[in-house]
């Protein structure tokens, strides 16, 4: 890549590092206001939003504790919900290739906004700064709205009526439609989509994301792990190809590029998921 | 509220940090792999259904979904990210000032 192209697309990962962190500012407006009305004051609010820094456990503190539940089954459910931020960790720790005290800043960046960005970008330089960009621009953005939401909690409109709740969910659907690049990435998202809606009534508040969350191992587990002798439930999720995915793996056996070989061979049914690792 | 707040941030940071301590050999793991990159898509689905559908313990359709339906619409056209993030915000408002 040329210089004149480095910055262009520099520009363009900073553009939209600045773009997330706004929309999920609008998010943190809502934090700030609906923490404080449930109870929390401005100071409890922002240490939130400074020292967890993920969206979906603060929510869960605020809502357990507001509806009358216990410190440590707040701070259990919020770390649960912490555990994908674990697994977008264990992605990324490979691209960011950090060390010493950069590690354990850059650890407190790590969320579901840095992540996607980063996890996107093929080549590790624009990855690398699309997590450090991301991740800096939604922690400011994130704190200042949380502390502004807080203080305006009684004068700003209903967040709702300003249609705020939606920020999130549009934003999430926006980082997630680039990666729906075939349609065993289809399959995967519509089967995690159903399966948290139906843990919804069923299990605590935050959960239905982890479960949704083991579609994703049960999927890597029915159709992955072709270096290994899995042939016989490899073939079961793509029978047409079924036929192709023994000779595509004999011929490309060793190491890293067999699961990516194989996966070339099903007619490019995983060629995304095969484009997505080569970058790392 | 301060234990919930510290304990809670504590166990956060921690999985954040052991995410990125574990070795890379780990990854190397090609069913690793597999599980890595299909996760995200997983977890962003979700995220999306039950933000969109959740209230409580109920499933509910309400001016969110229309929000999310425009803003899905508006990624289909490439709108840009925040174009369509305040398409669907605005959708949700405007159908709430509207009922």
């Amino acid at each position: 890549m040329t210089d004149q192209d480095w910055r262009r697309t520099r520009r363009a990962v900073l553009s939209d590092a600045a773009g997330v962190g706004v929309a999920v500012g609008a998010l943190g407006l809502s934090f700030g206001a609906l923490a404080v009305l449930a109870g929390l004051s401005v100071l409890q609010t922002c240490a939130l939003s400074l020292l967890m820094f993920s969206g979906a456990s603060q929510f869960a503190v605020v809502g357990v504790l507001a509806a009358g539940g216990g410190a440590l089954t707040a701070a259990a459910t919020a770390t649960l919900l912490g555990v994908r931020n674990a697994l977008y960790g264990l992605n990324l720790s490979s691209l960011l290739r950090v060390r010493g005290p950069g590690r354990l800043g850059g650890a407190q960046l790590v969320i579901d906004e840095s992540a996607a960005m980063a996890l996107v970008r093929d080549e590790p330089r624009q990855a690398r700064l699309a997590f450090w960009a991301t991740g800096v621009a939604v922690f400011v953005c994130w704190n200042v709205a949380t502390l502004a939401g807080a203080l305006g909690a009684r004068v700003l409109p209903d967040p709702e009526a300003l249609g705020l709740d939606v920020a999130a969910p549009a934003a999430f659907l926006a980082l997630l439609a680039p990666r729906l690049r075939n349609r065993r990435l289809w399959a995967v998202a519509v089967a995690a989509a159903a399966t948290a809606l139906v843990a919804v009534p069923l299990l605590p508040s935050g959960l239905p994301i982890l479960v949704a969350g083991l579609v994703a191992v049960v999927a890597a587990l029915l159709g992955g792990g072709r270096g290994t002798n899995r042939g016989a439930t490899g073939g079961t999720d793509r029978s047409p190809a079924g036929g192709n995915d023994g000779a595509a793996r004999s011929g490309a056996v060793a190491g890293d590029g067999a699961a990516r070989g194989a996966a070339g061979g099903v007619g490019g049914d995983r060629d995304g998921v095969g484009a997505d690792g080569g970058g790392r | 509220m301060w234990t919930a707040i510290l304990l809670g941030a504590l166990g956060v940071y921690l999985l954040k940090l052991v995410g990125l301590l574990v070795p890379r050999s780990v990854l190397e793991q090609p069913r690793v792999e597999e599980v890595a990159a299909l996760l995200p898509v997983a977890l962003l689905a979700a995220l999306v259904a039950v933000q969109t559908f959740g209230a409580g313990h109920q499933l509910v359709l309400d001016a969110r979904a229309a929000g999310v339906a425009v803003a899905a619409l508006a990624v289909l056209l490439r709108a840009p990210f925040l174009l369509v993030v305040a398409l669907g915000a605005g959708t949700a408002a405007l159908l709430r000032l509207l009922t």
